[in-house]
């Protein structure tokens, strides 16, 4: 069936074409659909019956009719060509070079849709990676291989602090840096040359590949995006041996494609329309992280996306935690309150975190005074909603320095400057500093020699 | 041969498949991929397939295997991590690097490896199902009872002891229908149950050494739990710590399209752990079952039911098994998205309409049972139950149904673990059928004051939940001190007794004598500042009092040094209180 040519197209819905006549496409084969005035469309095979395909067009259908228009199958699954020669470039949502330098050329043909990782060939993450980002390294540690969502909502920096990261993220004791792949999924161009000035700044676009797909793209094919960027990856990671951060934004606008896709099937809607197999489906975005067993390699993901009315039981940023080894959660009450990054410990998490402090790695006092902070600064913010009930006077004494405990946190721990970079010893000594205006009997986290050795307590405060 | 005509994500359909029957395996296509039949009409079977069916089309063949989905059963099962349909994946990862690649298959039992077999019956003897004629040593930790296949009942014909791989002849039986051969290894489909003679009611806890759960929320062997929470909350932590420290015989762990790394920590932390009992590493008892997400959802609907089977074949060895399911609604999720290409009419939140009827059908494969042999014994299988709801919501179908069917609740709660109260169990909404009933082994095991502690404790706790809501308007100083010496000592049961942390060395797990003294401690000391208080302390005294450090140290002292330290701490604690209650501490 290879190179012929079908005009047989029956009905189009949506992003979906109906083509008949054709006996035997594959499941997920690529076709080539070529429209009257000569230009061309890539789709792909998303149900095949004896005499009829269903075909998603990756790109608009404007333009297309049941008549003219010619569908020919490629015979193969979707593949990207990939080369180390792509660090530097900047591409579309199919791989299609968009910066006016050259095609690529030669590079090894791979499927998008990667093989899973053998469970039984994958190495536990746990290098430390440092961010310089005190609610990150001091209480939500990031490791190489981890996959680490930002959860944030429309007008949060998430942008900057995706960016913070990259600029910053080390691991100490070695040289090599991170080299970002970046796929932009239907963010707008502002947001897009914010990414392309920052890498370029900071000479960090020698070592990236960016995929661009903006919000006047065709949403279609935001789709493939996230899969031929993290195919790149993988090539990177594992064939050059490199290390590779991966940025995804905005996730949402990928699940808004997935169920556009879905309605014009017309599938049996999930939650709020999302199809019921989302769940699956970003999961094999997801766990495309990680780091194999004797290869020097790895990929660390920060995926980003907005929650749907700030709201994190919404299926986009639910599903995504039930796939993600945590999660970094930006709230529009700090930054009103004018902190940067916003970031709400509480609700977020790296789930990974144990495996990379402590100890050798960060400090081994690391999980007790995060825990510590974690049980005050709730404590803290409980008590804060309850004061705006009952009044500052109705607390004990105890609870009021929970209060004032609370506030210091969020101004001097949470916040940090766009560049400031503090190492996670500057970042575990500050905890502590904060924490000594509590009663050192409090301290039921952390491990007492610890207290003895790092707290700021005094003898006397002890026995008072 | 058949061939296909439709192809729509993992279900395809194929004409002329010979002797289509429900539930054949089929292998499709050139590749070879593994499926399933699970529709048949009089022209055209319907196929889930196991693997990714890119690139299949219309036209490719259908290869019929004639036999049910099945697990091969025999020594070699544990240590083993496999696939959602028993591909061990230790030796797909030498035949395909570190991708799993399509239309590959391995036998799940090394056909290679010799064992050494103990014969225990003798040539003559009458035997029928469920029989144990032998013995190999599998791991240093559980020794493989060879026992007759289902349906098999006759003499025995010959038997020897001696080194067999699982594919040779270990002697045969004379049936009515002719010779039957005898191996160490058989087969199970794994959609049927193993019948038992029949079900007891449980009547021993599975010990946990999570404080939470055997002093709260204890699960009896051959019990079921559901345990829901929202994301992050700690269901995957709860059932790795009670793979590591439960005193089952053995644990099957079914990794349900969750995470890899997940899986992978299992595999890099088990063979170093150490089984408290034993002294062996924990790897000896445990079977891996892992599909995660990202592979190919069939195949996920697959794993818990040969996770089961496997669990049921060692129970009917006469082992309590504990059979972690994480997490059955990424099961009932690709239950609905089979459904759904088969277009089948959708039930409630598009789930299929028997979906019910599955989770039930799973659960009622628990139980403490009398296994079908001549000889009398009795094995078990505890199911603990991820779910996983949208959005941390209960109200939805799979919560639903679980929570039907199963009899321990372990409700996870995601303010606790924000403020990384952990176990994150909430005591409030958590519940236990079996507690009552369990309550004289533990009183009769543990201590006889068991049940008036946990009494005492949980009405404590209840207390606090009501006096929160009067903190809430008029605030904490407006409290009588009776009633801030209630909160206070509530809060000694949390943070002192129900947190529990999975990572710190030697609270990872606590003996039951030890949680035993724990909370009577906690009880006792609140008895003694309520006393204080009713004399006219006030309890920001008693909340300066040295002695508390007796209880915030109790986490770090080890279970063996913990008699000592209790008895130590008890006699400090009345000490320091004499002078506060006036001299006279009641005694009871
Ligand atoms: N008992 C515990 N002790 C210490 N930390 C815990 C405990 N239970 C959970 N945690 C913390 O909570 C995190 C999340 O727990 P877990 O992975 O079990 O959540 P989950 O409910 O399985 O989430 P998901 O549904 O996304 O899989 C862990 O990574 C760990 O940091
Ligand atoms: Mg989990």
């Amino acid at each position: 069936m290879i190179n012929v040519n079908y005009r047989s197209i029956s009905q189009i819905n949506g992003p979906l074409l109906f083509v008949e006549g054709i006996e035997n496409a594959a499941y997920n084969e690529i076709v080539t659909i070529t429209m009257e005035n000569g230009e061309s469309r890539t789709g792909q095979v998303l149900e095949s019956r004896k005499g009829i395909a269903v075909v998603q067009v990756f790109g608009s259908t404007l333009g297309m009719d049941t008549s003219r228009t010619r569908v020919r199958f490629t015979g193969s699954t979707a593949r990207v060509a990939v080369s180390s020669d792509m660090l530097g470039r900047v591409f579309n949502g199919l791989a299609l070079p968009i910066d006016s330098g050259p095609g690529i050329i030669g590079g090894e043909k791979i499927e998008i849709v990667g093989d899973a990782i053998n469970p039984y060939s994958r190495e536990e993450p746990s290098e430390f990676i440092e961010t310089g980002i005190s609610t990150i390294d001091g209480m939500n540690t990031l490791v190489r291989g981890q996959k680490l969502p930002i959860f944030s909502g429309s007008g949060l920096p998430h942008n900057q602090l995706a960016a913070q990261i990259a600029r910053q993220a080390k691991v100490k004791g070695k040289d090599e840096g991170f080299a970002v792949i970046f796929g932009a999924m239907g963010i707008t161009s502002e947001e897009a040359n914010y990414f392309i000035n920052e890498f370029r700044s900071t000479g960090a676009i020698s070592r990236s590949v960016l995929f661009l797909n903006l919000s006047s793209d065709p949403s279609m094919e935001r789709i493939i995006l996230p899969r031929i960027a993290l195919s790149t990856a993988e090539y990177l990671a594992y064939t050059e041996n490199m290390h590779i951060l991966v940025i995804l934004t905005d996730m949402t606008n990928y699940c808004e494609a997935l169920r556009e896709i879905s309605s014009a099937r017309e599938e049996v809607p999930g939650r709020r329309g999302y199809p019921g197999y989302m769940y699956t489906d970003l999961s094999t975005i997801y766990e495309r992280a990680g780091k194999i067993k004797g290869k020097s390699g790895s990929i660390t993901q920060i995926p980003i996306l907005t929650m749907p009315g700030d709201d994190i039981t919404h299926p986009i940023p639910d599903l995504t935690g039930y796939i993600t080894e945590g999660q970094i959660v930006l709230s529009r009450d700090l930054l009103r309150g004018g902190i940067y990054p916003p970031v709400n410990v509480l609700p977020s998490l790296s789930r990974l975190m144990n495996q990379g402090i402590g100890k050798g790695r960060t400090r081994e006092d690391h999980r007790g005074v995060a825990d510590q902070i974690y049980s005050a600064y709730a404590n803290g913010r409980d008590l804060r909603s309850l004061s705006a009930i009952v009044g500052e006077e109705a607390l004990s004494k105890n609870d009021r320095t929970y209060l004032s405990f609370a506030t210091n946190y969020e101004k001097r721990y949470v916040n940090q400057a766009l560049d400031e970079d503090r190492s996670i010893e500057e970042t575990l000594d500050l905890g502590w500093e904060l924490l000594s205006v509590l009663p050192e009997s409090d301290m039921k986290r952390v491990k007492r020699e610890h207290v003895s050795k790092y707290g700021r307590w005094s003898k006397e405060d002890a026995l008072s | 041969m058949g061939t296909i005509v439709k192809v729509s994500g993992p279900v395809v359909v194929a004409t002329a498949v010979e002797n289509a029957k429900m539930y054949d395996v089929v292998r499709v296509s050139d590749l070879g991929l593994v499926g399933e039949i699970i529709k048949l009409s009089a022209s055209e079977a319907t196929i889930q397939v196991y693997e990714d069916t890119s690139g299949i089309r219309p036209g490719d063949k259908v290869e019929n295997t004639g036999r049910p989905l099945s697990v091969e059963l025999g020594p070699g099962l544990l240590k083993s991590i496999y696939d959602g349909i028993q591909r061990p994946l230790d030796v797909i990862r030498e035949k395909s690097g570190d991708f799993i690649r399509r239309g590959l298959t391995a036998p799940p039992l090394d056909t290679t490896r010799k064992w050494e077999f103990k014969a225990t019956a003798r040539t003559g003897d009458t035997v029928s199902t469920g029989d144990i004629i032998g013995e190999v040593q599998e791991t240093a930790l559980i020794n493989h009872k060879i026992m007759i296949p289902e349906g098999t009942q006759g003499k025995l014909e010959t038997l020897q002891s001696g080194t067999y791989t699982v594919e040779e002849e270990i002697g045969s039986v004379k049936t009515e229908k002719g010779s039957v051969k005898l191996y160490l290894r058989q087969y199970w489909p794994v959609r049927n149950i193993r019948p038992v003679n029949r079900k007891l009611p449980p009547s021993e806890p599975l010990v946990t050494g999570q404080r939470v759960i055997d002093t709260f929320f204890p699960v009896a062997k051959g019990g079921t739990v559901a345990v829901p929470g929202p994301f992050g909350s700690g269901k995957t932590v709860v059932q790795h710590q009670l793979s590591k420290w439960a005193d089952s015989d053995i644990v099957v762990y079914v990794g349900c399209g969750e995470r890899g790394n997940e899986m992978t920590e299992i595999l890099t932390t088990f063979p170093e752990l150490l089984d408290p009992r034993s002294g062996k590493p924990l790897m000896e008892r445990t079977v891996l079952i892992a599909n995660t997400s990202n592979m190919p959802v069939a195949a996920r609907e697959a794993s818990i039911y040969t996770g089961i089977s496997i669990a049921e074949y060692y129970r009917d060895m006469g082992y309590n098994i504990a059979l972690m399911a994480d997490s059955t609604s990424r099961w009932a999720e690709a239950l609905r998205e089979i459904s759904g290409r088969l277009e089948e009419m959708p039930g409630e939140e598009g789930y299929p309409a028997y979906l019910g009827r599955k989770v039930s059908e799973f659960y009622e494969r628990s139980g403490n049972a009398v296994i079908k042999s001549a000889e009398e014994r009795n094995g078990s299988i505890t199911i603990v139950g991820a779910v996983s709801p949208a959005g941390g919501d209960i109200s939805e179908p799979v919560s639903q149904n679980t929570l039907r069917v199963t009899r321990v609740f372990w409700a996870l709660d995601a303010s606790l673990a924000s403020r990384r109260h952990f176990p994150s169990i909430n005591w409030l909404n958590s519940y236990s059928l079996y507690r009552e009933g369990l309550s004289s082994w533990y009183n009769k095991s543990v201590s006889p004051e068991w049940s008036k502690t946990y009494a005492t404790a949980m009405g404590i706790l209840q207390k606090e939940a009501e006096l929160q809501e009067i903190v809430q308007l008029v605030g904490y100083d407006a409290l009588p001190e009776i009633e801030k010496a209630t909160l206070d000592t509530a809060r000694l049961i949390r943070e002192d007794f129900l947190q529990q942390s999975a990572f710190d060395d030697i609270d990872t797990y606590c003996s039951l004598a030890k949680q035993s003294m724990m909370l009577t401690m906690i009880t006792r000391f609140g008895e003694l500042q309520s006393q204080a208080v009713e004399k006219g302390t006030l309890m920001s005294q008693i909340q300066g009092m040295n002695v508390r450090e007796r209880i915030s140290r109790m986490k770090e002292i080890k279970d063996q040094d913990f008699g000592k330290y209790y008895e130590d701490s008890m006699n400090e604690i009345m000490e320091a209180f004499v002078p506060l209650t006036g001299g006279v501490v009641k005694n009871d």
